[in-house]
């Protein structure tokens, strides 16, 4: 199969600033209305995460899985997932993917290779362990990736799943995403390790720590895990160090935090960051972004309009698929 | 679901919270452990201070681990300490499940030593919160022997019951409904006191129908109790408030009076709390019955996210007053 290469070329560094915009300005729509009272449910906004978001998932190819959690619509965007399905999805509409029955970020594709995952911390990971189980099992070159924040690393089934998918060397990229805070836990008061990736050798696989501000690394590095996946060599874990720049859902104010954290973490952007790099290579002009943003701006508004216009379910769809068949 | 209830007083969640300080200043070996509870005061902030009166060694903020903090919980109770755990929503109760069911519940019965412990979390649906912050789990753990259950459904027993439950010798359930956390209030009394576990509660007497139910839903039973009235039919209303170990002579009694029953419950229909009360009443009140028993449930499926959707999948006034209409046929 015809895989990626580890060098970006123009068109994919062109692409991964697309999907970083993208989901920073699907993120801003969704806060705004969730403000103005406009969705039934929970946010949970990804800002300031863009690098990691896109940039891991960005190295799977199609026919890979993804298996992401709460926070972490911007990482599906890669696999496809529309501007559309997602406001649909939060506007709880009947053509949303999953019908008005799941909330907020818990939407997936399996077509398109991402899960629809759930709130329970992080129970996926063993889920993303099967699907390489099944990939082994067939011998498929394909690989499964999972997300989850640092806090759910301290759930026995993240020890598990990571402990079972080296033992039967399962082709499996685990990211965890450590963004400073649990809810309002900070990461001291979860755990003594100075880094999540040190306990890889606990598992006895490779185990990197990763900038998750800059793009290009995070790209880098999980490529390079999951070509080893796709090569017979195991899972990885992979942690991506960045910071949290909301609250955890959109009614928490996040008191609790710093602000003078915060505006460090704002000039670490990652999106400006990349468009530093961008403009340094001659990709993007001021011009060129402004391009950008606007289109992504009306795709955005266009996506709003189609979720505000979307038809509800009808109610008695509410007892309807329990069960295939 | 309504909550006509009465608007002045303590909220059920600040009596949720007086419950626990006031059992904390009582008693130095009862503490609190869960996910940010500590400065942060709880998702739903019902321990909002505590941190600040008790200190960090009562008031332990937990990693996200409920396997091990829940099991934690059982071996201090073991130690003499009377731990309270709060779990963030009651939906992620199940991540403890093995150390709810097989430690804590089986440990009296084997060895003869107490676990003196209460778990409680946020239930419910109501709140477009979707499949995993919307369940009433309760009929699990009701199913559990060597556990009791409680779903309490106004603010004087959601305090009561708590008090009762803390100083209680076993593992204690205590669902509380977020529904009603800042929509129901009640004037409470000054002083200490308790609601006895397994006692259920006549929250309205009539004489022609007896509704049976727990938790939000004893609001619903009531608009439609008052909205029958208007019809001429006088509707008996049973909180349960314990969901096991049942109270069942206040619910045969009620029957032998009414000779009609009707559950309403929140939880999943099948083989729930409304399963077993029915074959209670079959069993032993059934000399009493004038027409069928009828459960009025949420159906056999997950908690949809989508207005329309949870709306037709919660129970709702209408349904009551329809099984009423139908039970008043005989
Ligand atoms: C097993 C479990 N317990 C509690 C929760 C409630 N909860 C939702 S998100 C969250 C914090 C997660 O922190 P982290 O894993 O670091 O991810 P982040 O939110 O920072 O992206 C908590 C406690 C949950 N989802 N699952």
């Amino acid at each position: 199969m015809e895989v990626k290469s580890l060098e970006l070329n123009t068109q994919q560094l062109m692409e991964i600033y697309y999907f970083m915009r993208l989901g920073r300005a699907i993120e801003e729509r969704l806060e705004l209305l969730y403000k103005g009272g406009r969705l039934p449910g929970a946010i949970y906004l990804g800002r300031g995460q863009e690098a990691i978001e896109v940039g891991a998932s960005y190295a799977l190819e199609p026919g890979d899985m993804l298996a992401p959690t709460h926070r972490d619509m911007m990482s599906q965007l890669p696999r496809g997932i529309t501007a559309k399905e997602i406001f649909t999805q939060h506007y709880a509409r009947t053509n949303s993917l999953t019908r008005g029955k799941g909330e907020d970020n818990y939407q997936g594709d399996l077509k398109r290779g991402t899960f629809a995952t759930v709130s329970m911390l992080p129970d996926f990971y063993p889920v993303a362990a099967g699907a390489a189980l099944a990939f082994k099992i067939r011998n498929e070159k394909r690989v499964a990736m999972t997300y989850c924040g640092e806090g759910a690393t301290s759930v026995g089934d993240w020890h598990e799943s990571i402990n079972v998918a080296s033992v039967l060397n399962l082709p499996v990229v685990f990211i965890v995403i450590n963004n400073g805070y649990a809810y309002s836990t900070p990461v001291y008061k979860e755990m003594k390790v100075a880094n999540v990736a040190d306990r890889a050798c606990a598992y006895a696989i490779p185990g990197a720590v990763v900038d998750g501000n800059d793009v290009i690394e995070c790209y880098r590095e999980t490529k390079k895990a999951v070509d080893r996946a796709r090569d017979g060599g195991g899972p990885t874990l992979i942690e991506a160090k960045t910071m949290r720049m909301r609250g955890h859902a959109g009614h928490d104010p996040a008191k609790y935090m710093a602000t003078e954290i915060i505006d460090l973490w704002t000039r670490r952007d990652p999106i400006v960051r990349f468009e530093n790099y961008l403009i340094e290579r001659g990709l993007l002009t001021d011009e060129s972004k402004r391009e950008i943003i606007n289109r992504i701006n009306a795709e955005v508004e266009d996506a709003v309009r189609f979720a505000e216009e979307s038809p509800y379910p009808e109610g008695k769809e509410a007892i309807e698929d329990v069960y295939r068949g | 679901m309504s909550t006509a209830g009465n608007q002045k007083g303590t909220s059920y969640i600040d009596a949720i919270s007086q419950a626990l300080w006031e059992e904390m200043e009582r008693d130095p070996s009862i503490f609190i452990m869960g996910e940010d509870i500590g400065i942060y005061g709880g998702a739903f902030k019902v321990t909002e201070g505590f941190i600040d009166h008790f200190g960090p060694e009562r008031v332990i903020d937990m990693p996200i681990a409920e396997e091990a903090f829940i099991g934690m919980g059982v071996g201090a109770a073991l130690m003499g300490m009377r731990p309270i755990v709060e779990v963030q929503y009651a939906d992620f109760i199940s991540c403890g499940w093995d150390q709810i069911v097989n430690v804590a519940a089986k440990m009296h019965y084997r060895t003869r030593d107490a676990v003196p412990m209460v778990i409680r979390g946020p239930s419910g649906a109501g709140l477009r919160a979707g499949p995993f912050h919307s369940q009433s789990p309760e009929g699990w753990f009701a199913h559990v022997p060597g556990l009791k259950v409680i779903v309490p459904g106004t603010p004087y027993d959601a305090k009561g019951l708590l008090k009762a439950a803390i100083r209680d010798d076993n593992p204690v359930i205590y669902f509380e409904h977020k529904y009603l956390y800042r929509r129901l209030k009640e004037v409470l009394p000054t002083g200490d006191y308790t609601v006895p576990i397994s006692k259920a509660d006549v929250q309205r007497e009539g004489d022609d129908v007896t509704i049976v139910t727990y938790g939000a839903m004893l609001q619903t039973a009531l608009e439609a109790a008052r909205r029958a009235q208007e019809k001429g039919i006088s509707v008996e209303v049973v909180d349960l408030r314990t969901i096991f170990p049942l109270d069942k002579d206040t619910i045969l009694n009620s029957v032998a009076k009414t000779s009609k029953a009707i559950m309403l419950y929140e939880d999943t229909r099948t083989l729930g709390i409304g399963a077993e009360i029915s074959a209670i009443i079959a069993e032993e009140g059934f000399e009493n019955l004038d027409g069928p028993i009828i459960r009025v449930s949420s159906p056999d499926a997950p908690i949809p996210y989508s207005p329309p959707l949870e709306d037709f999948f919660l129970p709702q006034v209408d349904d009551v007053l329809a099984a009423i209409d139908k039970l008043s046929a005989y």
